[in-house]
Parts: C-alpha cells; structure tokens; sequence
C-alpha cells in the first residue's frame, strides 16, 4: 500500500479540470500505455501569455491523476515563463510530497507542461532530441542528464524513481550509471573551475579512500558490529562491500549513501559515489 | 487495533483469508493453557505432541498422503525454499532446474538467487505459458534433461487461478528420475488432492491461505525421496525441520485441512457460482473487459479481468473508497515499473495488463458481496476511463 498524502487522495478522488480545451493555445502529450501512465495536457494562454486555462486526461495511478490535475491548478494564472520555471518538484510538494517510487509522475506533469509550452512556442523540445537509453519505457540521455542536475540524483535507483529510466528489463543499468558518472563528473567541474589542483591520479585517488576508510569510517562502523572494505574505484565509482552487521543491514544503504559517501566526498574529491558490491 | 474486518468486502483470499471462528477455537487452548513443548518427556507436554500428531494427520488426510510424510514449516516459502534447495542438495551433480514463468516469487526469485544460495552455477529452464495461461507440455517434455535435478511447477496460479497438469508432468519427471516439486498453496482445499496415487515427490501447503493463520505451512515429501533440511539444529519433525514447533499455528492448520476437506464442495459450488456470477455481469456491464486466463482449468475462487485503458492501481483505490478489497496486476501495484510477470508471461496487451484486477473469493463471501460489487465496479470504470486520454 502506498503511503499518500491526503492531497494526493483529494486530487486522486476529485481531479479537478479534468478533459480537453477546445482549440487549445498548446498541447502537451506525453507517456504511452506501454509505460503504464501517460498524460495529455491542454492549456489556454492569452494575448498576455497568461495561462487562463488548463485541462487533463491522465491514464495511470492515483499519483499520476493527482499529480495531472493539482497541475492545472497551480498552472492557471501564471504566465507563460512563471510555468515555464516549474519543477516536478513544485508539483509534488503541492500534494504534500509524493512516495519517492512515484516521483515519476510528477516528472510527467512537468514533462506534458514543458511540451504544451513548446507546442504553444511553436518549438520543437530538445528532450525528443535525445538518443533513447532506456528502449522499455522510451527515455533519452536528455532527460537522464537533466533529472540528475534538477533533482540531484546520486543513485541509478533514483534515476529509475524519477525517470522509469531501468524499470523495465534492466538491460540499460550500464549506461546510465555512466550517464550519471558524466553528469556528475560535469557538475562538479563546473563548481570547481577554479580550483585545477582538485584532479589527481587514480592511484592517488585509491590511496586517498583507503586512508580516510582506514582512518575515520571502519572506526565508526566497528563500534555497531560492522566493517567495510574497498572492493574497485572506478572514475568517480567507489564500489565497497559492507561486512559484519551492516551486511544484510535495512539501513546499509543509508549509511553508505549519507555517512560513507559523504565523509570521502568531504575528504577526497565532492565526485564520488559510492555503490556496494552486489 | 480495530481493522473493521465487518465492514469490507473481502475479495482478496489469494493474498490471504480470515481465520475459520472453528480454527481460531481449536488453537486458542494451545495459546495459553496448553504451552507444553510437544518434544517434552512430561505428560504436560507430551499431550501436546499428540495434538500435534492429530493435526498432522488431518493435514495428510486432506491431500490423501501418510501422516509422516507432512512436514510442518513456517509458511509456503519455506516450504518452496525447502523443497528446491533440498532437490539441488540431494543430487549434486545435477545443475539444471525447470519452472515455469509464472511462479509466484517465492520459487521464482529463489530459481534467481540459486547460485548465490548454492555455490554452484544452475541453468533454470523458465517454461512458457500460452496467452491463455496454460502451460506448454511440449516443450516441458524438451526441457527434461540428464543434468536436471529438479522441476518445480505450481498448481493453481495466484493470479490467474489457471490450473495446471501437474500430475502429468509429475510422472513425466518420475519417468526419467527427476524430483518434482509444487507449489500447491492455492489449490489445497479448493482442488481434490490425491498424493497416494500420485508421482508428486513435494508439495508446499500455506496455512493462511485456507482459513489458518500467517505463519504455519507444511511441506510434504514422499516415502523414499532423498531430502536435506532448511533449517538445521534440534531434532524436531524427524530431523527434517528443527525448531520448537509452532504448536498454535500447527493446530490451526490441522482444523483449516480439516474444515477445507469438509467445504470443497461448496467452494465448489456456491462460491464456483458466485465468482461465475461476478464474472459475467461485469463483463456484461462494462464494455473492453476480458477475462485473463482459461476459463476451462481454473481454480473456483479466481477471477481475473482486464479492463482495457485504465490502471489498476486507480480502480484498487476507487474500490477501497467502498470497502472493497481486491488486488491488481498492475505495474503501479506491484512494485515495480512494469506489469506483472504472470501477465507478461500470458502475454496480455499493454492496453489491458495495467488495468487488470483480481477478485479471490472464498466460503466467507456472500450474494450481497457480489451484488455490491457489479454495483459499484461499472461507474468507476466510467469514471476512470473519461480520466483516461486513451478512450
């Protein structure tokens, strides 16, 4: 069962503007039955690019009625480029946040907003542009790479929760822990453009890990009955294999991504992810 | 905790059932008064350990095997994991498995964690199914070979309720010395069981779904069929399953095999009746509605119908919003992003799997339940499907 918030149920129960504009200013058609959700988005802008209109149909689950219609509701009176600035974040925290396996969906209400925009730009969207990673459920690097900037995506799991990127039959995993290495690696050389002295060779690099792991996390890990180890560094991937207690821990995952990563980042280079051996 | 069990529609049984009031009465001495441990030399414990025995030879009467042969474990999956690594165990030499791909995941994900289980390398034949859910015995007969250690298929489908031969594909098995394994949880107590004369080697039982509840199941191994434990340590159940018996759980079981043996015909019948009921009018009622899986070998309780453009998820919620409990196989409800594996197997249409659902009947379910529900189902339908941009 799905933990929704009374938003979500609200919007989910009542939708509200739910149908189809009449000779719409822009349409935004996004998602397909094969993805399990999909919606169309019609809007109305007047002679001063303010949105006065919006209307839905959304095929998909409750978040995905939800996320569609409380959409329309914030879109309505803004003005073109207000609309324009919208996140998917914006539109799940109007629902008071949604399940993080179902960020998805409000991706694809900013997705069908961005396309009805264009539609009414008369542009074409540089996402379609993109070439398709994931072949289940039609995803480009574009809206990979963008995901991972907008919604600082640190995991190819996360990638799946917000994208449906790997959901299906897996087989584009590879490619997109390298599109996140990339994306990860570009963002980080942007914020550090001045600083040239933070690259390092990647013998350093291992050297690097291994002292602040020797040092400061197997301490900290030893005292809860856990250890770990350093099993690859590859680029930016740091892949370790948890040991003792945090090996079949429920929170493992928390500690590697909030206490491990975080200490190497701080004391190695702001890059790294660290992944477990699987 | 109050869950209001009085005032919801239950239609959920393959996921679980209620207690039979006459199940929870058996055990409940067993909860309190009677707490001897039935390995006890004491007659206070000892008494238990005959009650035990009776329950075990109401299990082994429901499916028509020897007392001895029943072993009691904790659940299906512990007995589907007992069963299949038992199998591999006992004959290491052989490292191919045959199932199918529509297991439930308590044999399909183990088929899929074998090597890390085992140390060792298996190659796992997944058999098809056709799109009407039923199983392709030509190419099971193909996948019999000198390395294959064990067969796993199961009964009934939980989703589909779709039956299937397995006691063809048992004596297929016996033939060339192969053991054969099936999960059997949604058939015992809706389908005749005969293991007397059978060529079934193993079959795993699940109490909580006839009327006992979580946390009981039993496994049962033929006569003569080379086994290795699950759980190693004390010597209860002959060495075969250590750990203090769930004495509670074991008694409940013992009068659910016993209640089951005594209502088969009516789940075969009135409750047959209903889920037929049920069917039909809402197929009547709503229009690009299919029923999934054949109608011709298929468990009593079952019904599972897609309703094209619209996604389960959505309909579960518009029904809880009534009481009605069900479940889908949706990709939205189950857990992942893609529908379920049973659907995808079938092959059904994209157009229909989102949007498919599944009504699991039991004895406790009434006309009215029905009623409700060709009442209710339709308009939501409507709702969802004006929602939808596909139709």
């Amino acid at each position: 069962m799905w933990e929704y918030t009374d938003k979500v149920q609200q919007h989910f129960l009542n939708p509200h503007n739910v149908g189809e504009l009449e000779k719409p200013s822009g349409t935004g058609d996004v998602g397909s039955l094969a993805c399990g959700d999909a919606l169309k988005l019609t809007i109305k802008v007047d002679d001063n690019e303010i949105i006065t209109d919006a209307k839905f149909k959304t095929f998909g689950c409750a978040s995905a009625i939800a996320s569609s219609s409380v959409l329309t509701e914030i879109v309505k009176g803004m003005t073109i480029d207000e609309a324009a600035r919208l996140t998917n974040e914006d539109i799940a925290e109007a629902l008071g946040g949604l399940p993080k396996e179902k960020m998805h969906c409000s991706v694809m209400g900013r997705e069908a907003l961005e396309a009805a925009i264009a539609d009414y730009r008369g542009v074409i969207l540089p996402m379609a542009e993109g070439e398709v990673v994931c072949e289940c459920f039609g995803v480009t690097d574009l809206e990979i790479i963008r995901a991972i900037k907008e919604s600082e995506l640190r995991s190819v799991e996360e990638i799946t929760n917000f994208t449906k990127a790997g959901g299906g039959c897996g087989k584009c995993e590879d490619r997109l822990r390298e599109i996140l290495q990339q994306t990860v690696e570009g963002l980080a050389a942007e914020k550090i453009k001045p600083h040239k002295d933070q690259r390092m060779t990647t013998l350093q690099k291992i050297k690097k890990i291994e002292d602040v792991l020797e040092r400061e996390i197997k301490p900290t890990l030893k005292k809860d009955g856990g250890d770990i180890e350093l099993v690859d560094v590859d680029g930016d991937f740091v892949t370790v294999s948890l040991r003792g207690a945090c090996s079949g821990c429920q929170q493992s995952q928390t500690t590697l991504k909030e206490y491990v990563e975080k200490k190497l980042r701080e004391q190695v280079i702001d890059t790294l992810i660290v992944e477990e051996d699987k | 905790m109050n869950c209001g069990s009085d005032k919801v529609i239950y239609m959920d049984n393959n996921a679980t059932t209620r207690i039979a009031p006459e199940v929870l009465e058996a055990m409940m001495p067993f909860l309190y008064d009677c707490y001897g441990n039935p390995s006890s030399m004491h007659t206070f414990g000892g008494q238990v350990g005959e009650a035990v025995e009776e329950a075990r030879a109401k299990i082994a009467d429901l499916i028509g095997a020897d007392p001895q042969e029943i072993v009691f474990t904790s659940c299906g999956t512990e007995s589907d994991s007992t069963a299949i690594l038992s199998g591999l165990q006992t004959f290491p030499e052989q490292r191919h498995v045959v199932t199918t791909r529509v297991e439930h995941p308590a044999v399909k994900n183990l088929c899929e964690s074998l090597t890390q289980l085992t140390g060792h390398k298996h190659r796992i034949t997944r058999l098809m199914v056709e799109a009407d859910g039923t199983l392709d015995l030509a190419s099971y007969r193909e996948a019999l070979i000198e390395d294959t250690a064990i067969v796993s298929v199961m009964w009934a489908n939980n989703e589909t309720g779709v039956i299937f031969p397995v006691e063809e594909i048992a004596q297929m098995c016996r033939q060339r010395g192969i053991t054969f394994h099936t999960d059997a949880v949604q058939a015992v107590g809706k389908l005749p069981i005969n293991l007397n004369d059978s060529a079934i080697d193993m079959l795993s039982i699940s109490g909580h779904k006839l009327h006992a509840p979580k946390g009981v199941g039993a496994l049962y191994v033929r006569k003569g069929t080379k086994f290795s434990p699950f759980m190693i340590g004390g010597h209860q159940e002959k060495g075969r399953r250590a750990g203090t018996e769930n004495v509670p759980g074991i008694i409940a079981l013992g009068k659910a095999c016993e209640l089951a043996g005594q209502n088969m015909a009516e789940e075969n019948t009135r409750v047959k009746e209903l889920r037929d009921r049920l069917e039909t009018e809402l197929i009547k009622r709503i229009p690009d509605a299919k029923i999934n899986g054949t109608i011709k070998q298929r468990t009593p309780n079952t019904s599972n119908i897609s309703f094209a453009n619209i996604e389960g998820e959505s309909i579960l919620l518009m029904l809880n919003e009534f009481g009605i409990c069900a479940s889908s196989g949706s990709a939205c409800t189950s857990g992942s992003l893609e529908p379920s594996h049973v659907m995808r197997a079938m092959g059904v249409p994209f157009t229909m799997a989102h949007g498919s659902i599944r009504f699991s009947l039991s004895i406790y379910n009434s006309k009215e339940d029905i009623d409700e529900i060709i009442k209710q189902l339709p308009p939501i339908i409507e709702r969802l499907r004006v929602l939808s941009p596909f139709s």
